[in-house]
């Protein structure tokens, strides 16, 4: 049988034993570590017999809650794959000096930042942003869980699968090298014949369509589930911002489908959309990406400017400054963020009336980001602030993003981007909004939602360490480029001429450094939380003094949310609850319909991921079959009849009357 | 310990413009208006943002917890002259940023001829500008001069204090073309033509490269930029002339293969239809160019007959070519611009089989073969 190339080629495609790269020394290293990772992983689960209680409890979830804390674990576990690109790419380009090559070769390096971005960008700040929306959303609008269940559980997997997918380009072949956008004609068929872009193209259609159906969902459940007297505007602002990201979702991922899916047929079937022969147009590729790409900036940015809100309200103890103002701001953004795509592009020759009107757009937008600061300002002004973690961050975020945002009005003008497009102070800049802004909104939410989530609160002490590890650290990482980029030194370079621009670089990889130990405590942090949790326990389930629906419930809050549905007068509803003197029901309690448990979620995903890899390694029969199969099981779904229950009234009961004796021991201790 | 930083920052970039921060002190009048207009957007910008910055930090210090003598108004969270003032503030700002984007964007137009040389030094109607046709390849910079018939390799030279007119195109990805210290760049796309107009103002030797990735050789596409003075250039161009070897499509084919890191070449005899060519993707004989397609398309086009045109690629042009695994091999558009190509073309093809006329599928109708239907008309029939 191994005589025979055809049938080995029909077999498997064009995976051979060289697509393994076992003449690579870091990666097999890095194989090695995983590997003895993920055994000890899979010993530990099976020596404690975890793997039916995973199945049961968090796999095949529907619980909004559950699927949102399984984002953040995959944003986290991404976020350190992502890094460790980062810091390869900063120990490089600080060595490749002086007729040095560094460590990396150009086949190595490529591929280090291109899956940097895809990974920072796809499967860090998206799983992130999605998690704490969906874990956050059905609770401030008083639901008991999102519109569609089942398919919440299955877009988390699809998310997963796309991840799996990248990740196993580590291993099995390589990733694009292409740069994160992958622009053709370089990742054309004729310039990017290796399985690497494939990859690309395969993973974030897979985590695509995981991204699309959670924006539908959650903008269904906005629209549809809210508790009986919120109006739009007595909508929480956190879930105003999650609405708009989710139309924004909803409006622009169907162009990047549609633009990898053109790309794809260029590939795989030889037509000539983006092509330099028989009228392909590769600018094509370019506008279309970009028109999915910058509302991407949006869907991100949203939600950690509602977190702010949220934060800043919640510890200056006052209500939102302009609230009013702050929902149009929103609104505006959201509009605006479809008018500006072309500013990527202003050095590809369109005319000056065609740059100018996209570089006016841009700048416009920092009108209502503007207003939104001066709110934040204004909601602190005359407050009582408390210093907790989530609000350092968003104080650093104020001051940080503000730079970014103006170096970001800077980069609008058209003039001054054909000096300083693609340089190191582009880089320097969307590090600057997408850290300053998005990461750190992350952090806060993540530090404000935590109680909630589980129970208990983070220990403050490693969370100041990270925060100012990380703080600092994103100064010395991101200053320099930005003055490295005042050099005129462009992005995605692998070595350099100018010894003079050495220390530069020598200073941001320290930067990178002090981010490594921000994530570092990070990790601690969360490590000793879980061994100090009683000591950290909030038994109210209102330890910040929350003014929003969700901290009206237990911590972490049971499976179905609310006992009763609660009925909204306000926009800040629990602090309206609570100032008016509000009783929690204690009886009268009855039977919950809920959603059931399903497995195929997570079945599809590996049927997709399946899928995936047979595409790129040309394995037509498993791809065909893979193919049936999805279908098959999609079908198969629709049959099953087992979709709901409920949770009896007794067990409601039982549930509420703990949560009674542990408000009754938090008053009294 | 991060405000003092970013307050840190501002005259550490004031300090850069004195240093070898390039795009703060270049050496070209196109590029010292781009910076000047960087400077005038921050120090707008800075008008809003310092005191935001600012006050920032004495709300966060004023009204911390502790400070139980600061008032404390849980309820006030309107404001309309309030709000009016911060919505009027940013829109202020804007609106005289835009102004200065919406004037600087036209004056500064890459593709609009130079007014003027220097500030207050017009462009004197006598002076033609210094024609540059510029070619990104995988990976270096092909410069040609199509006034002197000379072209370069990975480096470039102009007189000072006059115009030059480049015009960019790229063999085969995109590329960026970027001299910071003489004008912003723009992108060199294959297919495409870009313009761009620059005067370099003071003598010296200055870094070029390529902005935007293109592949395993881009950090080697790097090229010295040579400002001279008149007569230095002339000389420049005797040299080239002088030293140089013959560029004609062949040269080219193989100066086209992807090569990093390339030493400084000089072409003296170029052929002067060269870069048309290789804009319209037609250096190899035989080739229809792009500007033939468009012309014939612009009359109507060649019909069905158009799509037949074509012929596979029989060598190897890109050694990174591939091919899509379902698609047609690598082919080409045959030119049929002369009597003796269309001639040789048609030796070298298999006879089309007739153009088969029956109406599209439908009930009761008669239902074309398969091969019609994908439209491989070009193979030879066995029916």
């Amino acid at each position: 049988m191994f005589d025979n190339p055809e049938l080995i080629k029909l077999v498997f495609g064009r995976l051979t034993l060289e697509s393994f790269p076992l003449h690579e020394p870091i990666l097999v290293a890095t194989f090695i570590v995983v590997a003895l990772g993920g055994i000890a992983l899979v010993g530990a689960l099976t020596y404690f017999r975890l793997w039916g209680y995973l199945w049961r409890e968090w796999f095949t979830t529907v619980d909004h809650k559950r699927i949102g804390i399984m984002y953040m674990v995959l944003g986290i576990v991404m976020l350190l794959r992502g890094f460790a690109d980062a810091i390869m790419i900063r120990l490089q380009q600080a060595m490749a000096f002086n007729g040095s090559e560094g460590y990396l070769n150009a086949h190595h390096f490529d591929q280090v930042f291109t899956a940097h971005g895809v990974i920072m960008i796809f499967f860090v700040a998206m799983p992130l942003v999605t998690g704490l929306m969906n874990f956050v959303v059905p609770l401030q609008i008083g639901a008991r869980d999102v519109s569609f269940p089942f398919l919440n559980n299955f877009s988390f997997w699809m998310t997963a699968a796309g991840a799996v997918l990248v990740m196993m380009s580590l291993f099995v072949g390589e990733f694009a090298k292409t740069g994160w956008l992958a622009y053709p004609p370089l990742s054309g068929i004729g310039y990017s014949p290796d399985a690497g872009m494939d990859y690309y193209i395969w993973a974030l259609q897979i985590a695509g369509i995981g991204t699309l159906l959670s924006g539908v969902n959650l903008l269904a459940t906005i629209v549809k589930m809210r508790a009986p007297g919120m109006t739009m505007m007595k909508l929480p602002i956190f879930t105003w911002t999650a609405l708009c990201t989710n139309v924004l979702i909803v409006a622009a991922f169907p162009v990047l489908t549609a633009v990898l899916a053109l790309l794809t047929l260029d590939r795989y079937v030889g037509t000539n959309f983006f092509t330099n022969d028989f009228g392909g147009n590769p600018m094509m590729y370019v506008n279309l990406i970009w028109i999915w790409g910058h509302p991407e900036v949006y869907i991100l940015i949203l939600p950690a400017f509602g977190i702010f809100s949220e934060v800043t309200s919640t510890f200056a103890s006052k209500r939102l400054f302009g609230y009013t103002s702050m929902v149009y701001a929103t609104i505006v953004i959201t509009i605006l963020a479809y008018l500006v795509w072309l500013h990527h592009f202003f050095t590809m020759g369109s005319g000056a009336s065609v740059n100018s009107f996209f570089g006016i757009t841009t700048m416009i937008i920092s009108i209502p980001t503007g207003a939104k600061i001066f709110n934040w300002l204004f909601t602190m002004y005359r407050g009582r602030i408390r210093f907790e973690l989530p609000m350092m961050w968003t104080i650093a975020f104020m001051l940080t993003f503000i730079i970014g945002g103006m170096t970001g009005v800077l980069l609008a003008v058209p003039p001054a981007d054909f000096v300083l497009h693609n340089s190191l102070f582009l880089v320097a800049h969307f590090h600057n909004v997408i850290i300053g802004g998005v990461l750190f909104g992350l952090f806060a939410g993540i530090y404000y939602w935590f109680p909630k989530a589980f129970g208990f609160r983070l220990d403050p002490f490693w969370g100041k360490m990270s925060f100012w590890f990380w703080v600092v650290g994103f100064y010395f990482a991101f200053m320099p480029l930005y003055i490295l980029g005042l050099m005129g030194v462009t992005r995605r370079l692998r070595t350099f001429e100018d010894p003079s621009l050495q220390i530069w670089f020598v200073i941001a990889g320290f930067g990178a450094f002090l981010v490594a130990l921000g994530i570092l405590s990070f990790l601690i942090q969360i490590f000793v939380s879980i061994r100090n949790r009683e000591a950290l326990r909030d038994l109210t389930g209102d330890p910040w003094d929350g003014r929003t629906l969700e901290w009206s419930t237990a911590s972490p809050p049971p499976a179905y949310n609310f006992a009763f549905t609660p009925v909204i007068h306000d926009l800040d509803s629990w602090y309206d609850m609570k100032k008016r003197g509000y009783k929690r029901p204690e009886s009268g309690f009855r039977a919950i319909h809920m959603p059931s448990n399903t497995g195929t979620g997570v079945i599809l995903a590996v049927i997709s991921i399946i899928f995936g890899f047979a595409m790129i390694w040309y394995i037509w029969w498993l791809a065909a079959i893979a193919a049936v199969a999805l279908l098959a099981v999609s079908i198969g779904h629709t049959f099953n009849y087992k979709r709901d229950f409920h949770i009896s009234a007794d067990d409601v009961v039982l549930t509420e009357n703990a949560r009674t004796d542990l408000l009754a021991a938090g008053v009294k201790s | 310990m991060n405000r003092f930083f970013a307050i840190a920052l501002l005259p550490l970039l004031a300090l850069l413009s004195g240093c070898n921060a390039v795009v703060m002190s270049p050496s070209g009048d196109v590029a010292v208006q781009q910076r000047d207009l960087i400077i005038i957007s921050t120090v707008l910008m800075l008008i809003i943002i310092i005191p935001v910055m600012v006050l920032t930090v004495f709300f966060a210090w004023k009204y911390r917890q502790a400070n139980t003598d600061a008032p404390y108004d849980p309820e006030w969270d309107h404001s309309t002259q309030l709000e009016l003032i911060i919505w009027a503030a940013p829109l202020l700002i804007i609106i005289c940023l835009g102004a200065v984007t919406w004037m600087a964007t036209h004056l500064l137009d890459p593709y609009r001829p130079l007014g003027r040389i220097a500030p207050g030094k017009a462009v004197s109607e006598t002076v033609k500008p210094l024609q540059v046709e510029v070619v990104a390849l995988d990976w270096k910079w092909l410069f040609i001069y199509p006034e002197y018939g000379v072209a370069s390799v990975n480096e470039m030279a102009a007189p000072v204090d006059r115009p030059i007119a480049f015009r960019l195109t790229s063999s085969a990805v995109m590329n960026s073309f970027y001299i910071p210290a003489l004008a912003g760049q723009i992108y060199t796309m294959p297919g495409m033509q870009t313009k761009l107009s620059a005067v370099i103002n003071n003598p010296g030797a200055y870094q070029g490269f390529s902005a935007n990735y293109s592949g395993a050789g881009f950090s080697g596409m790097r090229f010295t930029f040579h400002g001279l003075a008149d007569d230095g250039f002339e000389k420049w161009i005797a040299d080239v002339k002088l030293k140089g070897t013959t560029l004609d499509r062949v040269t080219y084919l193989q100066l086209e293969q992807p090569s990093e890191n390339v030493p400084v070449q000089h072409y003296a005899n170029t052929d002067p239809e060269l870069f048309s060519a290789i804009l319209n993707r037609c250096v190899e004989r035989g080739k229809m160019c792009m500007s033939e397609m468009d012309e014939i398309d612009a009359k109507g086009g060649l019909g069905m007959a158009g799509i037949y045109n074509i012929r596979s690629l029989e060598y190897d042009k890109y050694t990174r070519r591939g091919g899509a695994i379902f698609g047609p091999d690598p082919a080409f558009v045959v030119g049929i611009c002369t009597t003796q190509e269309a001639l040789q073309t048609s030796m070298n093809t298999v006879p089309l089989p007739p153009l088969n006329t029956s109406p599209f599928v439908g009930a009761g109708l008669p239902r074309p073969s398969p091969a019609q239907l994908f439209g491989l008309h070009r193979l030879p029939s066995n029916s």
